[in-house]
């Protein structure tokens, strides 16, 4: 492998949410790592032989980290390979990786978390990390070998888009996490509370014939969630929220000094149940979108911090389970690539500041999974995002790198977009700016 | 002052557990065990101080282990032993319990070995019955004379209990055996330690009187006595630890996590063993394991357990 030349980001705006600093100057790139970075690294003061980005005034920050996204290898190969989401991530300006375990088979086995990694050595393009499932088939009867897949290199424990039902199956899978300092990620819905609802509870749903389903199925599962907390130490990470009443569990539970964090998709802070407009089935979702009150609700929850993490919960699903009547289509929607373009309309309709969204999106995630990236910190992985703030666009699912275009935001107006994704010093993804 | 053992008394009619014993009575049953293993080592093993008496061994959990040692500990005493199986089915009300005791106490026994799947179980059958009672393990609370083998194997070959540090290891919150031992080596001045997975360990287990360690080599670091305990299979698979190759990498006690233990430290488990489950076999029949040695005890102390209480049964 040929060394790499040194990389200078020059003529940038440095925003580094790890540090809370935001500054004009350059970004010195070598052997992979940020070697300096600040206002005194002026275009022409690179040493010798260093390629020169002038980035013209644009924003450099950490590459983003997205800790819920679908990739369908094995098994589900037609919807995503770890090839075609990790070049969807480099698009969209994500550097890390953190895929789901409902995979064919699951993600229960060491073995299967090795067969990942090696794949992902072998055809991705950004860092990519398995969490592993926190019981056995997703079944939610027997817990997995926690620390034999820890080992292996999962990065945390979670049932995907299934909860785990049995309160003392949660009760001892934490216990037992708890042990091995595991990250428990768990989707908050009471599947009894479900039911057959397909859409949020209430008057909209009610307008289109769609059975609903009420924000208790959430609470009151994340309240059990808590509790157990409580009873058992575990480090516990909220999937996905998305409604006004579980902020306020949320909050309670971080004033308690509990080990609790909280993410919210970008769908569910972009978007609400009116998108669903004459049933568009790329707008439903699991958990459902909810109404407006509650997305301003979880925006402010990122902009003070009651929400730790924003992710793509990108799921990618393709024509046959999507082009189907509202209520028999399966749930989920492409968002890898999309999530900060979509994420800046919140900066730009000033609901989250800039800094705090990169939190949000990259420093956050990294620290809760104790992976690299989410700084410009000197010595740190140059694992970099060079973000246009202000382009208008309009986003064309034909473009989109996922081998499934089920995106909410198909011709939907964007201001921003990601210029260049750098992972390790090497650039996966460019475009003119 | 010791005591001379051919003397030793237990004043109480029962041994229910190690719970309530005083370091001098739990003294007094090793030196009278003492002179037990001598007697068994001899071709004459047979003593007469039970002569006449019955000893009934009611078993309502399966263990032939158990069972077996009870009864050569009273046949070698001279008393008559009877052995019962229960079916597990028939007894699973606490009034057929009863009726069961007040049908034996109606047959005169003198000793009542119990064994019995629900704690407390051995005390209320003591509390109906005329005769001394014996537990011989009651679910998940009291094996006593396990402990009290236990400290008679450490004793015969550290010389000593207290000050020993005693790593006990395993699945701690089923394990009566657990329970009897924290407490006859607490009683006796020995420093306890608790390894196992939080979801194998009692809640609270620092107030039982142990340190308490989640990580084997962490634990066993410079222990003199290291007590495996056994995993029971229904335990594994998901409800309590995920599997057994799991289990064996973090809790199973192999060459490698022993090293971790002072070198002369020995081995010990109440049997009968999962071998590479909670103990290698390399490590199981290796120079550092007691495993046959406490079964030599058991005889020894159950025969010093059935002989203490007849020199307090009426008319002794």
């Amino acid at each position: 492998m040929t060394a790499q030349r040194p990389l200078l980001l020059a003529n940038a705006l440095l925003v580094d949410p790890a540090a809370g600093t935001q500054v004009h100057g350059g970004l010195l790139v070598r052997d992979g790592l940020i070697a300096d970075a600040g206002p005194h690294l002026a275009p022409g003061a690179a040493p010798e032989g260093t390629e020169t980005v002038d980035c013209g005034g644009r924003i450099v920050a950490p590459g983003l980290v997205d800790m819920r996204c679908f990739v369908g290898e094995p098994g589900y190969e037609y919807r995503e390979t770890i090839a075609s989401a990790t070049a969807a991530a480099a698009a969209g300006g994500v550097t890390t990786l953190v895929s789901q375990p409902a995979t064919d088979p699951a993600v229960d086995d060491p073995a299967i978390v090795d067969f990942l990694l090696r794949r992902a050595r072998d055809t991705g393009i950004v860092r990519f990390h398995p969490m592993a499932a926190i019981t056995k088939k997703l079944a939610g009867r027997e817990m997995t070998e926690f620390g034999l897949l820890q080992e292996a290199g999962a990065v945390a424990f979670t049932d995907g888009a299934r909860s785990v039902t049995d309160a003392l199956v949660m009760r001892r899978a934490m216990t037992y996490a708890r042990d091995f300092d595991a990250l428990i990620v768990h989707h908050t819905e009471e599947p009894s509370l479900v039911g057959e609802g397909v859409m949020n509870e209430g008057e909209f749903a009610s307008r289109l014939g769609l059975a609903g389903i009420p924000v208790e199925a959430e609470t009151i599962m994340l309240e059990r969630d808590i509790r157990l907390v409580k009873l058992t130490g575990a480090r516990y990470h909220a999937a996905s929220v998305t409604c006004r009443d579980s902020l306020a569990i949320i909050a309670r539970a971080k004033n308690e000094g509990l080990p609790v964090t909280a993410a919210v998709s970008i769908n569910h802070l972009t978007l609400n149940e009116n998108d669903i407009g004459s049933y568009r089935t790329f707008c439903k979702l699991s958990p459902p979108l909810r109404t407006e009150d509650d997305r301003l609700a979880l925006a402010d929850a990122v902009a003070d911090g009651t929400i730790d993490v924003v992710v793509s919960d990108h799921d990618p699903q393709d024509v046959e389970t999507k082009r189907l009547p509202f209520a028999e289509a399966a749930p989920g929607a492409v968002g890898v690539e999309t999530m900060l373009p979509a994420a800046l309309r919140l900066v730009h309709g000033g609901l989250v500041p800039l800094a705090t969204l990169l939190r949000a999106l990259s420093t956050a995630p990294a620290q809760l999974l104790r992976l690299p990236g989410g700084t410009l910190a000197r010595g740190e992985a140059a694992d970099l995002v060079v973000i246009d703030l202000d382009t208008p666009w309009v986003l064309d699912r034909d473009d989109l790198r996922s081998k499934c275009k089920n995106s909410p935001f198909d011709e939907a107006r964007m201001s921003g977009r990601v210029l260049r994704t750098i992972v390790g010093g090497r650039t996966v993804h460019a475009v003119a700016g | 002052m010791t005591q001379d053992p051919s003397s030793f008394v237990l004043k109480r009619r029962h041994l229910l557990g190690i719970e309530g014993l005083s370091p001098a009575e739990i003294t007094g049953l090793l030196d009278l065990a003492e002179e037990f293993v001598t007697l068994n080592r001899q071709i004459e093993k047979k003593r007469t101080s039970l002569r006449g008496r019955t000893q009934i061994n009611l078993f309502f959990e399966a263990s032939t282990r158990t069972q077996s040692s009870f009864e050569l500990a009273g046949k070698r005493l001279g008393a008559d032993v009877m052995n019962m199986s229960v079916a597990q089915s028939s007894i699973k009300k606490g009034e057929t319990l009863i009726d069961t005791a007040l049908t034996l106490n109606a047959m005169h026994p003198d000793i009542l070995i119990m064994r019995h799947a629900a704690s407390g179980a051995v005390e209320l059958l003591a509390n109906k019955v005329d005769c001394s009672v014996v537990n011989a393990g009651d679910g998940t609370h009291e094996h006593p004379t396990q402990a009290l083998l236990d400290a008679l194997t450490i004793r015969r070959n550290k010389g000593r209990i207290e000050r020993l540090t005693v790593a006990i290891c395993g699945d701690i919150l089923h394990s009566r055996v657990a329970r009897s031992n924290i407490i006859l080596l607490n009683q006796m001045q020995a420093r306890v330690r608790a390894i196992g997975p939080s979801t194998l360990l009692p809640a609270a287990a620092e107030r039982l009187g142990v340190e308490v360690y989640r990580d084997m080599k962490e634990g066993l670091k410079d222990v003199d006595i290291v007590m495996m305990l056994r995993l029971q299979r229904e335990r594994m698979n998901g409800s309590f630890v995920p599997s057994v190759q799991e289990y064996f990498h973090y809790f199973g006690l192999d060459e490698v996590k022993l090293r971790y233990a002072k070198p002369d430290a020995l081995v010990m488990h109440p049997g009968p063993m999962n071998r590479g489950v909670e103990i290698s076999t390399a490590v199981a029949d290796g120079a550092q394991s007691l495993i046959r040695e406490q079964v030599e005890m058991g005889v020894a102390v159950r025969m010093a357990v059935l002989e203490a209480l007849a020199r307090n049964l009426p008319n002794a």
